[in-house]
Parts: C-alpha cells; sequence; structure tokens
C-alpha cells in the first residue's frame, strides 16, 4: 500500500509534501485535488471519509490527515 | 416547512436534451489545467460526456420540442392543460415570462396559468410542491411542469470548477389528481443568507451586462470567469449538501412513518458523482438506490436532473410498475428540498434528443 506522502506526490508530483505545513496555504492542494485525494485515500485504505470532514482544515499538512484518516477508522 | 399533499400523482415524465454532445477529454485542453489532474477529476467527479445548446437556442425551444412531440403522439392534449410552470434561472427573456411564451407558441388556450418560477437545483421539487398546491383549485385538473435551463450558455469555458459539469435540458413532467387514495410528503427549508455560493453575479438591475462584466478575470485555480458567468463556491456547496441534505430527508421519513429501507430509489439532483457517493455513505444508502450517472452522461442541467435521471435509469420500471421514490433537490437559494411518493406507473417516461 502506498504511503500518504506517495498518494500525495501521484496527485501533485510537482510538489514536496514533507517540506510545507500548510498546503493550501502554499498552494499545493486546491479544493479539485481535495477531492481527488480523498477519493484515493477512500480506495487506498478501503474507507470512506465523510463528505463533512472534507474542510480545509483537514488537509492542511501530514499531521491534520493523518489525523483525519484515524478519525476515520486507519491505523495509521 | 412541510407540506402534505392528497390524491395527487405524475403521470408522465419527458425529458428533453440537445443532440449536441461534447466530450471532457476533447473539452479539457481549453482549461489551464495539466491534463493528467484532469483526467483524476474525470474519474473522480464523474466527467465524461456532457449536452450542450447551439448558439440561440433557449429553453422555451426545448420546452416547445418536447410538448409538441407529447400533442403529436396523443400523450397529451392541449385543451387539457390548465396550467403550464416552468422552473429555471435562465429564461428567454426578462419579460414576457417564458411560460407565456411557451404557451403562446404551443396555441394553448387563454383561459390557463402560466408561471416562472425563478429556483435552481431543487426546482424540481419545488415546482411538484407547486403543481400540488395548483391542483387544489377546482378548476386545475392538469399542470405541466417544465424544468429547463440552458445554463452552458452562462459558464465560463475557461472556468474549470463549472464547465465540464454543465449540461442543458428541459424535463416535461405532467401532474394531475389520482383516483387512488395515496399521500405524498415533502419538506423544503430557505436560507438565502448564503445565496451568494452560487450566483450570477451580472445581468439583473443590481449588476447589469456591460462590456466590463464580460471581461474575464483570473479568480485563481487556473480559472477564468467574467461576472456574466456562473460563479460557485464549491467548498461551500459541498459542505452544505453534506450538513442540511440528511437530516432533512431524516425528517422528511420520519414523519411519513416509513423506514431508508422501504424506499426503492433516493432520486437526488446530481452535482457530481462524488458528492453523491458521499451522500449516499452518510445516508448508509447503496449506490445503486441512489442513481449519480447523470452527470457522466448528460452533465449537471440543474433542476433538471432528478426527471433525467428517472427517464434515462427507470423508464422500463417506471412504465411498468411503481416505486417507492424519495425525491431530493438542493442548491442554488440556497434551498433544500424533499419529497417522498409513490412514483409510477407512468403513461411516458422518456428521454429524447432535440435536434
Amino acid at each position: 500500500m502506498k504511503s500518504l506522502p506517495e498518494i500525495l506526490k501521484d496527485i501533485r508530483p510537482e510538489f514536496d509534501f514533507t517540506a510545507s505545513q500548510d498546503f493550501i496555504a502554499d498552494g499545493m492542494l486546491d479544493s479539485f485535488d481535495m477531492v481527488t485525494l480523498v477519493s484515493a485515500l477512500d480506495k487506498s485504505y478501503g474507507i470512506s471519509i465523510k463528505g463533512t470532514d472534507i474542510v480545509p482544515e483537514n488537509f492542511k499538512n501530514l499531521q491534520t490527515i493523518t489525523a483525519l484518516l484515524k478519525q476515520s477508522g486507519v491505523q495509521v | 416547512m412541510n407540506f402534505t399533499f392528497h390524491r395527487k400523482r405524475v403521470s408522465g415524465i419527458l425529458t428533453v436534451v440537445p443532440a449536441n454532445e461534447r466530450l471532457f477529454v476533447e473539452e479539457m485542453r481549453n482549461f489551464n489545467f495539466p491534463e493528467a489532474r484532469s483526467l483524476k477529476l474525470k474519474e473522480v467527479m464523474g466527467y465524461n460526456k456532457r449536452r450542450m445548446v447551439g448558439p440561440g437556442v433557449c429553453v422555451s425551444d426545448l420546452a416547445v420540442f418536447g410538448l409538441q412531440r407529447l400533442f403529436e403522439r396523443g400523450a397529451l392534449r392541449r385543451e387539457e392543460i390548465d396550467a403550464l410552470v416552468l422552473v429555471t434561472l435562465t429564461p428567454d427573456h426578462f419579460l414576457p415570462p417564458t411560460s407565456n411564451l411557451i404557451q403562446g407558441r404551443l396555441g394553448l388556450k387563454q383561459d390557463m396559468l402560466c408561471l416562472d418560477l425563478n429556483q435552481a437545483c431543487a426546482g424540481f421539487v419545488v415546482g411538484l410542491i407547486e403543481a400540488f398546491m395548483l391542483l387544489e383549485q377546482e378548476s386545475v385538473r392538469k399542470v405541466v411542469l417544465i424544468n429547463g435551463d440552458v445554463l452552458s450558455r452562462k459558464a465560463s469555458p475557461k472556468d474549470r470548477n463549472i464547465y465540464p459539469l454543465i449540461g442543458d435540458a428541459a424535463s416535461i413532467t405532467i401532474v394531475e389528481r389520482d383516483p387512488e387514495e395515496s399521500t405524498i410528503y415533502a419538506n423544503l427549508k430557505t436560507d438565502g443568507a448564503r445565496g451568494e455560493a452560487l450566483i450570477i453575479p451580472a445581468g439583473g438591475m443590481r449588476l447589469p451586462c456591460s462590456p466590463e462584466t464580460a471581461l474575464l478575470e483570473d479568480v485563481g485555480d487556473n480559472n477564468l470567469r467574467a461576472k456574466d458567468h456562473l460563479r460557485m463556491d464549491g467548498t461551500a456547496i459541498f459542505n452544505f449538501v453534506q450538513v442540511e441534505v440528511p437530516p432533512l430527508i431524516e425528517a422528511l421519513l420520519e414523519r411519513a412513518g416509513t423506514a431508508m429501507e422501504q424506499v426503492d430509489f433516493f432520486l437526488c439532483h446530481q452535482p457530481n458523482r462524488f458528492m453523491l457517493q458521499k451522500l449516499a455513505d452518510k445516508m448508509k444508502v447503496p449506490h445503486a438506490r441512489m442513481p449519480n450517472n447523470v452527470v457522466e452522461h448528460f452533465g449537471n442541467s440543474g433542476g433538471a436532473t432528478i426527471p433525467t435521471s428517472i427517464a434515462f435509469n427507470l423508464s422500463d420500471r417506471m412504465r411498468s410498475g411503481s416505486s417507492q421514490v424519495c425525491l431530493a433537490g438542493f442548491g442554488g437559494g440556497l434551498t433544500w428540498a424533499s419529497m417522498l411518493m409513490r412514483l409510477g406507473k407512468l403513461d411516458f417516461c422518456e428521454l429524447v434528443d432535440y435536434p
């Protein structure tokens, strides 16, 4: 299974996601990237991230996305 | 707000879509956006094919074409139409009402009511509520509800947020009294304070169209859009749907004493596939019972997506028998509404191309 940074890299190969603490403010993820990411995470981990959790705050950095995965039932 | 109607029914649905089909893989080159990212979005959102009117084609053209077809085959007679309700965001003119124009072009009787309603994606449910209310009058026996929009004419071809998902269509729904005992439940909510989440800023009296409002502006995310164009705060709308729609439907079913499992189909407005899949997951409804393929085949045609979905996905079933359906429309306004009814056996239920 791909790691979270690898999944992010698939979506935006031009960025180093380990070097940012705010993907949204740094222009690395827009709203459509978030949707693409949620779809990829749902498939990779066999989950369905709640629609109400798809808000920019949950996609700021690796820590917030990891917290979202835990909240969605993934053993990270 | 709750509504209850007795002895009313939908007796037929005809959806008219332009024959002109556009493919996302061809249009994506218009966006200032890497192809690989566009293809990922295609997969997630369901962008594929959509139907778009040619230059100058208006809602009345689609509606007149569909109604003429019904007259020609004897599925509807001119003289039995007592009211014509048109729900649209894209009228032919400010004045006269487009419903009056349709009445005039078809030579319908003068002794009838024509009504234009400005509603967006909740327009099918809102239109049905209006039609059922009209049928409470002794003089109204048959209502033609038209949900039609040509929103492609108000979308910027350089706006990846809007352009690839918009489709044009007009649905004609015949609403009449039910000789059988039947009850229809509906509920509706409104929040104008969030109205700017879906807006066409220019073109009304607040900001008339001008050369300035036609200028394309860089609105971020590599999108170009003018004030004349449809604008959507996608994140706000997505969250609005996920937060507001499930409790609306739950309240409707509870009032009707109907369990989720007793509903054969949840026929929701279709903004995109992803949003509907998330809605179905939240409501714990299997995806097969909440069809989500209208954007993929026709594009998002606002208030017409629900009848388009019925005509495209359930035509045979609706002509041969009836199903318990929960309708849900949500979007611009903001307005969100749901309705529980038995739908079918319909006299006709089909989708036709406007040449």
